[in-house]
């Protein structure tokens, strides 16, 4: 009999009286999932109750469910979905579509790290107006040390946008309207100055960040949330790649900076189509 | 036994034949010590030796080191090495590119599924033919079946420019005379002089040689699976030196859609 266990606060299991391998009775959180919150609850309020380990208030599923909603498919253009299409389309397995999509939408340009970054500074400074534009002109640096590139811009905004774009817009003035979205409603009041500051508009990450806050979740557990509520846009992206095929499937034209195994002037980039 | 029973048995416990390690001591490695293993084997050697239990000669893993740099493409435009690419210029990390890049190159009409099904039917093929089997007829079953033999015709261009370097690189090793190499030739005669116009490409290639050292397709596809490894730093690391977000960036307008007109979801009651 091994003396060793998994410590958990999160889930209790009830052993089948003739499998100790099957459970008859899970609890998450105190509640019984299969006998209670199969029936009682629905996914957004099972989710919240899964990070947070309490049941959440109204106003929270709407702000959990508004998010998630507004992040579920980020569309064909995003880096992250890309990353799937290119696993759907040579019909790798779905497991590496999604693979793909977590590794690249996990970065810190538009992905879950940038949402980590922002929640850290939402820690960090609050509704304290001058801190944030004092934080914002700041460029990120580059710690050598670290496995994660320094972004190029302040987390939560658009390194690439000229405006902030209607669906940020939608998605912060739809939020920032619930009650007890202090976060987001102190953000929309002062998005324009914000923006001032980086010099950017503000980005779907930057609304991510202050709903997490809002809901109570710290950066860790909004990083993985924001990996986790971006899947299913990647995932049926894959798919329909896969069903499409990589003959539709852009293969872009390569202007090569360096050949020297031909003749060429190398000073010239040599255009290689295939 | 099976089974709760079964389960019990191993709860609690690991009992392996693949190794140990014991802290501050020494390291067992599928038997060996593995600090002592290592004084008369590279890398690459134990990594096959980890796959298969034995040891290739020294001239069959300069092969297989080949095998996987002879298609090292660095180019991002590639599937797989497009995700790396793209976790690069996401400013993800490289181990997080790289892994699901090795991942996505687990495709249908590429990598380690292609690695894979043309080892099987390579060995299988083989073990027909020993048998008495007419190889013209086992070829026409399996395109009845699966409509393609994996490792002959490519998904982009019909000329495979891996198969001249590795031919070279087999002539001078001696390894040219193994009777999957030739049983994979023999395929390709069937299928180019048939209707089919196939010609092997790498992935049957590369499949017979292994077959040739001994290995199963089970091991083949262990000892394949960082065969484009050396392609994808690269690409992550050019898109890292750029602008973020500057790969491939994609316009509104490039994208086509196809599906239903602009409609109304219904309204909450």
């Amino acid at each position: 009999m091994s003396s060793e266990s998994i410590r958990t606060r999160i889930w209790q299991e009830e052993a089948e009286p003739d499998n100790a391998f099957a459970a008859a009775a899970c609890h998450c959180h105190g509640y019984d999932v299969y006998g209670d919150l199969l029936i009682h609850a629905n996914w957004i309020e099972y989710l919240y109750l899964l990070f947070r380990g309490e049941a959440p208030t109204p106003q929270q599923v709407r702000l959990l469910e508004g998010l998630s909603i507004a992040l579920a498919n980020p569309g064909p253009r995003d880096a992250a979905v890309h990353a799937a299409m290119c696993g759907g389309v040579g019909g790798s397995t779905s497991a590496s579509c999604l693979m793909a999509a977590l590794a690249v939408g996990a970065g810190a340009s538009g992905g879950a790290r940038e949402v980590h970054i922002a929640m850290e500074e939402w820690n960090a400074r609050g509704t304290d107006l001058p801190r944030w534009q004092a934080g914002l002109v700041k460029k990120p640096v580059d710690d050598p040390a670290d496995v994660w590139p320094a972004p190029g811009h302040a987390a939560g905004f658009d390194p690439h946008g000229v405006r902030c774009t209607a669906p940020v817009m939608e998605t912060l003035t739809h939020l920032a309207a619930v009650d007890g979205a202090g976060s987001l409603a102190w953000l929309k009041d002062n998005r324009q100055l914000l923006e001032s500051s980086a010099g950017l508009p503000l980005a779907m990450s930057g609304v991510a960040a202050a709903t997490f806050m809002d809901l109570g979740f710290n950066p860790a557990q909004g990083e993985m949330l924001y990996l986790l509520l971006r899947l299913p846009g990647a995932a049926v992206h894959a798919l329909e790649q896969k069903n499409y095929g990589h003959k539709n499937f852009p293969f872009f034209r390569i202007e090569l900076e360096k050949d020297l195994g031909t003749d060429s002037d190398m000073d010239n980039p040599v255009t290689v189509i295939i | 036994m099976n089974g709760p029973l079964l389960l019990e048995q191993y709860v609690g416990r690991l009992c392996t034949s693949a190794g140990a390690f014991f802290p501050g001591e020494r390291v067992v490695f599928r038997g060996k010590d593995l600090h002592k293993l290592l004084e008369d084997m590279n890398w690459l050697e134990l990594y096959l030796f980890s796959i298969t239990g034995r040891k290739l000669t020294s001239q069959q893993v300069n092969m297989v080191q080949a095998l996987w740099s002879y298609t090292s493409y660095p180019d991002a435009r590639i599937w797989n090495n497009r995700v790396a690419a793209l976790a690069g210029t996401a400013r993800s990390t490289g181990t997080l590119g790289i892994a699901a890049a090795l991942a996505v190159s687990e495709a249908k009409i590429y990598g380690r599924g292609i690695d894979l099904r043309a080892c099987e039917f390579l060995t299988r093929a083989k073990i027909q033919v020993d048998e008495g089997a007419d190889l013209k007829e086992i070829v026409q079953t399996e395109l009845n079946k699966k409509r393609s033999i994996a490792g002959y015709g490519r998904p982009l261009v019909a000329a495979d420019e891996r198969i001249s370097p590795v031919m070279a690189l087999v002539q001078k090793m001696g390894l040219g005379n193994g009777l999957h190499l030739k049983l994979a030739f023999d395929v390709e005669k069937i299928l180019h002089e048939g209707r089919w116009r196939l010609r092997l490409n790498y992935a049957a290639l590369a499949a017979a040689l292994c077959a040739d050292m001994g290995m199963s397709p089970i091991e083949y596809y262990f000892a394949s699976i960082m065969a484009f490894l050396a392609g994808m730093p690269p690409c992550y690391l050019d898109a890292l030196d750029k602008p973020e977000g500057s790969l491939f960036p994609l316009p509104c307008r490039m994208i086509s859609y196809e599906g239903v007109e602009s409609r109304r979801w219904r309204k909450l009651t």
